[in-house]
């Protein structure tokens, strides 16, 4: 059987699947639609966090990434599962005592203040709208490229199936069809980093694999040998990088603490029973997903070395299959310049004449490789999963905030159950459609954005929760100064840096590098935002009211973990 | 969600401190943990894995310079252990203070 038939196959059995799942799980009661009834299991919650946590990035690009970044991509590799110890840690059980529905809810009832919980639900918005566009893309590509259907008919398929399970089955819904989806992803990721690893290394774990000599009886070890052709080639070394130490560190910092800070997994943790399976599920959740992301680098290794190998002073005649058909899709390019008819693939701009798109390295890796057309069909099914179950959980996010922070709790408190159900389907609509718009019309930045959507969860929520649990004191004057200082230093950072609007656009930016502030980028500037919202909060609290005595309160009753009780709107 | 500490009559004062003692003792201990377990989180990722990066390459495990091996491998590794080691710890906690359930 063809590739195609396969995938044909393997996405119409995964489909049927997350369908059939939906309409099994389908949510009766607004708690059923936020939060999934709170009865999750520690080990369901963790399934799902991991499948909602790893999106098209994690699947599709960020092998890609590491491969041609070498050591310059541990920054990714650290800020995804590091983030997971600080929620797991400072946040994710005292939310779950807390008991509420979403982010704003938190921010709103502890800073005892409307204006407190409208900053929340803006800054939620600008996250996950942002986030999602660039899950609707990932959907766009994985059909385009493996059914051969046109991208936007593929946002389109995409948009239909997540509106059908995430509109009727809300947080319920998802979350089983999550589970689904993260056994689908991982399988997928992992049967041809396996294959890959013992063709190359005769080891079939992929993470010792990575470390393991080259199976060619030379005895030379693989990252040695990679180290050798990616200097002989004029690039960095691949156990080094180029990035300065403070800006690996800047980049780190950020990435983990805008993990901690996305409300689309922070809202996982208020699905279990109790404080205690907040934590465990925190703890199965990056059990779950560090076994993808200790994975990817192991595939970075292998298929940048595998690619090297094939393309590297070789005859453009001779070359295989699959560099065509990715020609095709203009994803790799080939420009003889020397009119040799070989390929020469080096750092050297002005002689290099091979460009390949590095988001293509996972999906084109099982091609390289030469497996058999049904992993092929496999990693198709897994990066679909993956964008959908990211995306699912970010359209949550997004009614949610519309229907109960924004309708329930401030523009209509005496709406019903029944009204507000509606009303949540309906954002929920409404969000799918606005996502889609921007798959199928992206506004030429959505995958700059993404990496920028962790910036401003650490510029913004990161600090008001983590004070609001450990700093009793903390006032709502402080707070919300603090978010409001942090996002929008945060925006302004990304505006003249990344898209150099004050400088005469984009052609700018390149310029603009040396008088980035600490020798920081924008993707790292969250941490300086972070520190900055702190240190603001802080300041202002000692020149204003302090907190209520009741607010205190509370925050001594979440700081306990038992009678959790579920999720109430009280 | 018992919010309603306030509302505690007079006669009950006296359980009502006990309470607080307890619950600001578990508090104590609670934070003393994650100040340890947070130092070992920024030990493996930005210590060794960062900071200390180059000087730990000149040590070589198999085929992995070290410094390599704790950004791309050993980090995630130990923040795994790290949950599951403070999930442990808590739940001694919670048995200890009488907040198991």
């Amino acid at each position: 059987m063809t590739v195609q038939t396969w995938t044909y196959i393997l996405v119409g059995i995964t489909f049927a699947l997350y369908i059939g799942i939906a309409i099994w799980s389908r949510a009766g009661s607004t708690k059923e639609f936020y939060v999934a009834g709170g009865g999750v299991s520690p080990l369901a919650n963790g399934m799902a966090t991991a499948a909602d946590w790893m999106s098209a990035a994690s699947f599709i690009s960020m092998a890609g990434i590491i491969s041609f970044a070498g050591y310059d991509g541990s920054v990714y590799l650290m800020g995804w599962t590091g983030g997971y110890v600080l929620l797991a840690l400072l946040l994710a059980p005292y939310l779950r005592k807390f008991g509420k529905f979403t982010v704003p809810d938190f921010i709103g009832d502890r800073y005892y203040s409307n204006t407190a919980r409208m900053v929340a639900v803006f800054c939620a918005l600008l996250v996950s709208f942002t986030y999602v566009a660039g899950q609707m893309r990932g959907v766009g590509l994985v059909f385009s490229r493996f059914l051969e259907v046109d991208i936007n008919t593929g946002v389109v398929i995409g948009m239909v199936i997540v509106l059908f399970y995430a509109v009727l089955g809300g947080m319920k819904g998802i979350t089983y069809t999550q589970v689904a989806q993260y056994c689908v992803l991982i399988f997928a990721f992992m049967v041809p980093a396996i294959f890959i690893s013992i063709q190359m290394t005769g080891n079939p774990i992929p993470q010792l694999g990575m470390g393991s000599t080259v199976n060619d009886g030379s005895g030379v070890y693989l990252l040695d040998k990679l180290d050798g052709l990616s200097t002989a080639l004029g690039f960095n070394e691949y156990t080094n990088g180029s990035k300065s130490t403070i800006d690996v560190f800047a980049i780190t910092m950020a990435l983990m603490v805008g993990t901690a800070g996305l409300p689309h997994v922070i809202v996982r943790f208020f699905t279990v029973k109790r404080v205690k399976d907040a934590r465990k599920s925190a703890g199965l959740a990056l059990l779950l997903i560090a076994i993808l992301y200790t994975a990817a680098p192991a595939v970075a290794v292998f298929a940048r070395t595998n690619m090297i190998n094939t393309v590297s002073n070789q005859e453009y005649a001779d070359m295989p299959d699959w560099f065509t058909k990715w020609e095709k899709t203009k994803l790799i390019k080939f420009d003889d310049k020397n009119g040799d008819g070989k390929i020469q693939y080096v750092a050297d701009e002005a002689i290099n004449e091979l460009t390949v798109d590095r988001d293509i390295m996972v999906l084109a890796n099982p091609e390289i490789a030469d497996l058999p057309a049904w992993v092929i069909a496999l990693v198709a099914a897994g990066g679909l999963a993956a964008a959908l179950s990211t995306a699912a959980g970010l359209l949550l996010v997004i009614s949610a905030s519309v229907s109960h922070d924004l309708i329930k709790k401030v523009i209509k408190p005496g709406i019903s159950e029944k009204g507000e159900l509606w009303a949540a389907r309906g954002a929920a609509t409404v969000a799918v459609i606005i996502a889609g718009y921007f798959g199928i019309n992206p506004p030429g930045f959505v995958a700059a954005v993404v990496a920028l959507a962790f910036g401003l969860a650490a510029a913004s929520f990161f600090p008001a929760i983590v004070l609001g649990i450990f700093y009793k004191k903390m006032n709502k004057e402080g707070a919300i100064t603090g978010m409001v200082v942090g996002i929008s230093l945060m925006i302004f950072y990304m505006l003249k840096f990344k898209f150099g609007v004050f400088d005469g656009g984009k052609e700018a930016v390149a310029e603009l590098t040396k008088d980035w502030w600490f020798g920081i980028s924008p993707e790292g500037f969250g941490t300086i935002a972070m520190v900055v919202n702190f240190v603001v909060s802080i300041i202002v609290l000692q020149f204003t009211p302090s907190t209520p005595k009741k607010v205190q309160e509370i925050v001594e009753d979440i700081r306990i973990p038992s009678g959790a009780g579920a999720a109430v709107d009280h | 969600m018992s919010v309603g500490i306030g509302r505690e009559s007079s006669n009950q004062k006296k359980d009502m401190s006990e309470k607080q003692r307890n619950a600001s003792a578990y508090w104590r201990e609670n934070v003393r943990y994650l100040f340890i377990l947070l130092a070992i989180w920024f030990t493996v990722s930005y210590g060794a894995g960062v900071l200390f990066k180059d000087a730990l390459d000149q040590i070589k495990v198999g085929g992995f310079k070290l410094g390599f091996w704790f950004a791309q491998q050993g980090s995630i590794y130990v923040f795994v252990l790290l949950i599951f080691i403070y999930v442990r710890l808590m739940n001694k906690l919670d048995k200890k203070y009488g907040y198991n359930e």
